[in-house]
């Protein structure tokens, strides 16, 4: 079942746009993910996919069929929350089954039901147990369960995983990715956590400011992004954004210092530029000549982020191996790789490396033709 | 009340504090002088509610119950001891058996119309329509009413030749209704008063649980095509259910104890048609000076309510969701 939205947009008092036209085809099948800073809107447009809120502008077609008008229930879709949405007062199999029991179903389907979904995110022992004596992750799955049971092709979710703790997420988060594989399902995912949407998605969307910033696959937003936002919301330690003038006369290049000064690949307009420089792609050595002093440093195990302030008093973030000796205001040479991304001044994404963006992306808002 | 409902295990606490005795008692570095002092800090501390509730509680229980088994004169001191003929002469008294039989009709229509309307104003009140800010003060409002205004308010509605009710009546092509003076009529008249003074203490209750039912799981419902009615019954009574068991014991309660209204609107008449327990109790303590009497009613009395709120904690405390 495709999800396709034209010009969805959403305002309250006709002034102001919470969210203003978000237009995307999603696949049949397809892992979707929503990502934004908190206030972006996301939960708005995911409860507008619901009808839990209408629809101001644009339409919404779920499998062809027009739903912009219709009440949640005649969408056939189902949805997880973040705070669960268990009834505190029904055991696990009560909770799962609690729509089917509404909606007048037969007593043996309903069980029949319920034991699979419960089946396949692996509660069948704790079906008799009311939500309070279970963990979170298992309430967490009980929701899935009930998804699940509610046997419809589309699954909207709002931020599920939340509530959990950091190790419970990620498990969770592959078991939520296997059981959409499994059942075929269309799912919609809400997270403001990037890695989340990295790690789970078939193709993310990232709000910002009530608008569509990118649409696209995880690699795709990360290697290409199409301006400074997505660039710097995708990544971790955050990607370095370093403000330049420049003029004619500096003949292509966009320089900070001797060490890092990138070339570019042909004349652009004078003016303000941001140049994006991923914490990974730039060298730290010790040196005699020094461009650059430490000004802390996170040791992460694996890795550790070094902040260091270079001579022309830019702040930048740099990641090293695990095997590093630098300490605390020790003067370095910090020096330019590669690769680099090169914004204008309202954040839009102009180079990428040593070519256009033109020439590197593909325009990822246009689907092809046969995308459902 | 309050310390019966909050308790959830009241056993449990008695366990508790059984435990924590021999601790205190046995334990060598607890200082003697220590604990001396803690038990003064105590005695400071629970003194002043302590002696409130021995004047004002404890002391008039125990004397009603003594009082129960005494003839008195009329300045309330004890003269005869009777045993139980005050119990077994008010048992066969058929006025007082019809007080009760009164008192009982009264206590059940009351909860039952006060509980419903009230949980029909707060569930209207919680729908999200335009203006209904306007409609929870109203429905709240009898709070700030004084029983005498009630009173007079509702004697002027039911005055059979300039009230509201006959007027209405009289355009409508209907009987007038005496509704004061001709007993069935004046049980329903002190019942919808009743009412009218509890629901806004109830709906406020009611609303604010209401309130506070976390909205997704209607919407968890909604997505699945659960019918609004169906959410009712199966989301909202039961996520408020510990409310409602609590309006319910105070509504039982305060229906028994009825008075103010009662005294101001009909004075326990027509033909002691509204002469409920409580006023029995006020008319003979203290229009007749029986004291003796009065006490025995007082002390039925409180073993009626006692009873029922034992039916009602064994009977819906197994339905509540804590």
């Amino acid at each position: 079942m495709g999800i396709e939205l034209s010009n969805i947009s959403k305002s309250y008092d006709n002034q102001n746009w919470t969210l203003k036209d978000v237009s995307v085809q999603i696949r049949s099948g397809e892992f979707f993910t929503i990502v934004g800073p908190s206030g972006c809107g996301k939960s708005t447009l995911l409860r507008m996919i619901a009808g839990l809120i209408s629809i101001s502008n644009g339409t919404l077609k779920i499998d062809g069929r027009d739903v912009t008008n219709l009440q949640p229930q005649e969408r056939a879709l189902t949805m997880v929350f973040q705070n669960y949405a268990l009834f505190p007062f029904l055991d696990v199999k009560a909770n799962v089954s609690f729509g089917l029991k509404a909606r007048k179903m037969q007593s043996a389907q309903i069980n029949e039901r319920v034991a699979n979904a419960l089946e396949l995110v692996g509660l069948s022992e704790l079906k008799d147990r009311k939500p309070r004596e279970l963990s979170g992750g298992q309430r967490q799955r009980v929701a899935l369960a009930r998804a699940i049971a509610s046997d419809t092709k589309v699954c909207l979710m709002d931020e599920p995983l939340s509530n959990l703790d950091a190790q419970l997420r990620s498990k969770m988060r592959s078991e939520i990715r296997e059981l959409q594989q499994k059942l075929g399902i269309t799912l919609i995912y809400v997270t403001h956590d990037q890695v989340e949407a990295m790690t789970m998605a078939d193709r993310i969307m990232v709000l910002h400011a009530h608008t569509v910033q990118q649409i696209g696959t995880p690699s795709e937003i990360y290697q290409h992004p199409a301006n400074a936002f997505v660039a710097q919301f995708f990544g971790t330690p955050r990607m370095n954004l370093l403000s330049v003038h420049y003029a004619s006369k500096n003949q292509r290049h966009l320089k900070f210092d001797s060490y890092i000064d990138y070339l570019l690949p042909r004349d652009i307009e004078d003016g303000d530029y941001f140049v994006g420089i991923r914490p990974g792609e730039l060298e730290i050595h010790t040196a005699d000549k020094a461009n650059a002093v430490i000004k802390n440093i996170e040791y992460l195990g694996t890795q550790s982020i070094i902040h260091a302030v270079l001579d022309n008093d830019m702040e930048i973030r740099i990641t090293t191996s695990k095997n590093n000796t630098f300490c605390l205001n020790d003067h370095v040479q910090i020096r330019a790789t590669n690769t680099y991304f090169v914004f204008d001044s309202t954040g839009k994404a102009i180079f990428f490396n040593k070519g256009d963006v033109q020439n590197g992306y593909t325009d990822h808002k246009q689907e092809p033709a046969n995308a459902l | 009340m309050d310390t019966q409902i909050t308790n959830k295990n009241p056993q449990m606490r008695y366990k508790q504090r059984k435990e924590e005795k021999p601790l205190m008692a046995t334990g060598l570095s607890y200082n003697k002088s220590k604990a001396l002092r803690d038990r003064l800090y105590a005695l400071i501390f629970l003194g002043p509610s302590l002696l409130v509730l021995i004047v004002f509680v404890f002391f008039p229980m125990f004397r009603t119950l003594y009082l129960s088994f005494f003839l008195t004169n009329n300045l309330g001191k004890p003269t005869v001891f009777i045993g139980f003929a005050n119990y077994i002469s008010l048992l066969s008294s058929s006025a007082y058996l019809h007080s009760l039989q009164a008192t009982f009709i009264y206590v059940i229509a009351v909860s039952c119309l006060t509980l419903t309307l009230g949980l029909l104003l707060a569930q209207t009140a919680s729908q999200k329509v335009r203006g209904i800010s306007f409609f929870r003060t109203i429905f709240s409002g009898t709070m700030g009413v004084s029983v005498s205004v009630a009173a007079i308010f509702w004697l002027f509605i039911f005055n059979p030749s300039v009230g509201m009710l006959d007027q209405l009546a009289n355009l409508l092509h209907l009987p007038a209704i005496n509704w004061l003076t001709q007993p069935g009529w004046a049980m329903t008249a002190v019942v919808i008063s009743t009412v009218w003074m509890n629901l806004g203490f109830t709906f406020l209750i009611f609303f604010g649980a209401i309130q506070s039912v976390p909205s997704t799981l209607y919407e968890a419902a909604q997505i699945e095509g659960v019918s609004k009615i169906y959410q009712f019954f199966h989301i909202t009574l039961p996520m408020i259910s510990p409310t409602l068991f609590f309006v319910s014991i105070i509504t039982l309660i305060e229906s028994f104890k009825s008075f103010g209204l009662i005294d101001l609107m009909t004075a326990g008449g027509p033909d002691n048609a509204t002469n409920l327990l409580v006023y029995r109790i006020y008319q003979d303590a203290f229009l007749s000076g029986n004291y003796g009497l009065a006490s025995t009613e007082s002390v039925i009395l409180a073993l009626i309510i006692a009873f029922f709120t034992f039916i009602q904690f064994k009977v819906l405390e197994k339905r509540v969701n804590y």
